[in-house]
């Protein structure tokens, strides 16, 4: 579903005629355009928008987690192309029982320690991510912070009995 | 229990003299360099991996400073996520400020009347020198040039002060609130200002007297920290970094937010690209912002600070003690909050340090749903590897101070 305002975007027409299904629909919200994109083809769409559209700028990587909702998560890239002064959104809608999809590491170099970041604190996997460890939490915390089943306290800590 | 117990890798088969010595072998010497290294500015850790003098690799460790400051913005109501904003990004707090302020203006579709967009911008370019003056001042200082940092110290006091006066309060200012600004001016304080920018060219002028042609300042910094344009951005890197290679992009220019669009300045760029070009380039960056203050204070237009939004700004006091109407919104607005529509915003602006943006998601609610910062440290720390491998490690100190991080901006 490709909004009204959307209908003669170039840019726009030209995903959804290089890639078809894959682009699910777009809007455009505070003159900002917003781009659904199936998980499996993040990383082609990403490549093509690169190349062919000079996105040469990963602005930023994140996610919205809807909890109770399905799909829960949604991973967010802000793109920006410095050559034609624009920005582009894109996002991916997960399912909590497969929260993965390819990582975008090999377009945008720059996109691993947001990656991590997502991985770390919404607990999303990126396929083929080459260091995908935890970057802000301890190594053995356990939990994803920023998801809404995790209190905003956090846990009590336990400190054993007292003697 | 008499059984000593050796660690498993002490084989007492094999005799101390098969051990080879050192010399004329390389062999490589891991460094932990941080948390708590001076020059780190913040608890930063870099792995570095030496090959004698030579950094062969560098691993930065971030996350020491991460106080989850996006997980508490969402169990607070929209004006009490302000107060965070300001401890994102420590030495650019305006900044954090506006760029929120911004971002949910838009998400509910109010104006922001011309009194306060113009303090804004003069509050913001004076976050930017103080910022700059920060990073002169430690970054002289990590090369050796002690003087620096008094001086710098001290000029920043005059900025701090001019802080308190409109805001209450030097660091943590909290001062753009949404619709406008907290308080109104505060007597005598754009004649405060005035006098800063009568006097501050003369202070830059004294720091490039002692830094110019400093020898010891120039062999550090001359050729120093080279990485290609292309890679910078593909790694994240943003804001006086890029500007420094030759990339004249600024979101004041570029995507005007704030009514940039109306003050004339220049976007400072340099081409060598290395850590002298950037100290040139934020000297510069510094002069275009007493430029563009000067501008805001000669036409700061007289009226409103805030805009006519009952639902969404705080009531005057005088108004609540007469009018019963603003004591309803007041009650309103501080139990509930407001409601902003449900929608998403990436507000975009440029930072002392780079592109700083704010994504925003609203469900129609009184809190935030979600909000992402896109700090420019994190980007900009994230290429540090590119900057240090292959160079000497005396040379990751002047790489490191001239990419101007702060670690609160990047852990959040």
């Amino acid at each position: 579903m490709i909004s009204e305002q959307l209908q003669e975007d170039a840019l726009i027409l030209s995903l959804v005629e290089q890639f078809g299904a894959a682009i699910e629909s777009a809007n455009l919200q505070h003159d900002q355009r917003i781009v659904y994109v199936k998980p499996e083809e993040i990383a082609k769409v990403a490549q093509y928008l690169r190349d062919e559209h000079r996105f040469n700028r990963l602005s930023t990587v994140t996610a919205v987690d809807w909890y109770p909702q399905e799909p829960r998560f949604e991973v967010v890239y802000n793109l920006h192309s410095i050559a034609d002064n624009q920005r582009l959104r894109l996002k991916c809608r997960l399912d909590s029982a497969s929260a993965t999809l390819p990582s975008v590491t090999g377009v945008w170099p720059g996109a691993n320690w947001y990656e991590r970041e997502v991985f770390d604190l919404f607990g999303v996997n990126f396929e083929g991510h080459p260091d995908q460890r935890r970057i802000m939490m301890p190594y053995d915390w356990e939990g994803h912070p920023l998801r809404k089943d995790f209190p905003v306290h956090g846990h009590k800590y336990d400190y054993g009995e007292m003697k | 229990m008499s059984t000593t117990t050796l660690s498993p890798n002490v084989s007492l088969d094999e005799t101390p003299a098969a051990a080879t010595s050192d010399a004329g072998t390389t062999r490589k010497m891991t460094l932990s360099m941080g948390p708590q290294h001076p020059s780190t500015h913040g608890v930063l850790r870099i792995m570095l991996e030496l090959d004698g003098e030579t950094v062969t690799e560098a691993r930065p460790e971030i996350g020491f400073l991460h106080t989850g400051i996006e997980k508490q913005c969402e169990d607070k109501t929209w004006q009490q996520v302000i107060p965070l904003t300001d401890r994102v990004d420590y030495l650019a707090n305006l900044s954090n400020n506006l760029c929120y302020c911004l971002a949910v203006e838009k998400l509910l579709g109010i104006d922001v009347p011309p009194r306060a967009v113009w303090t804004r911008v003069l509050l913001t370019e004076l976050t930017r020198i103080n910022s700059h003056l920060v990073w002169l001042g430690t970054h002289a200082l990590d090369l050796g040039a002690m003087s620096m940092f008094f001086y710098c110290t001290r000029d920043r006091e005059e900025v701090l002060k001019i802080f308190e006066l409109f805001s209450g309060q030097r660091l943590m200012t909290s001062y753009f609130r949404i619709g406008g600004l907290a308080l109104d001016h505060p007597r005598g304080g754009l004649a405060a200002v005035k006098k800063f920018i009568e006097r501050f060219p003369d202070q830059i002028a004294q720091y490039e007297s002692l830094l110019d042609n400093n020898p010891i300042w120039k062999n550090r910094t001359m050729g120093v920290g080279f990485v290609p344009l292309e890679d910078m951005l593909a790694w994240g890197v943003t804001g006086p970094m890029i500007r420094a290679a030759g990339l004249a992009w600024d979101a004041r220019k570029d995507e005007p937010y704030s009514g940039y669009q109306n003050f004339e300045f220049d976007v400072p760029t340099r081409t060598e690209n290395d850590v002298y070009a950037r100290y040139r380039v934020r000297m510069e960056e510094m002069r275009q912002s007493l430029r563009i203050m000067q501008q805001a204070l000669e036409g700061m237009p007289e009226g409103a600070f805030a805009a006519d939004a009952p639902r969404v700004v705080l009531p005057q006091r005088e108004k609540m003690k007469t009018q019963m109407e603003a004591l309803i919104y007041h009650f309103k607005i501080v139990t509930e909050g407001v409601r902003v529509p449900a929608g998403e915003v990436y507000q975009v602006i440029e930072s002392p340090r780079g592109e700083l943006g704010y994504y925003i998601v609203s469900d129609g609610t009184s809190k935030p749903w979600r909000l992402h910062m896109r700090t420019p440290s994190f980007g900009n720390i994230q290429a540090l590897p590119l900057f240090c491998e292959g160079g000497l490690i005396a040379d990751t100190i002047s790489s490191m101070g001239s990419m101007d991080f702060v670690l609160g901006d990047t852990d959040r």
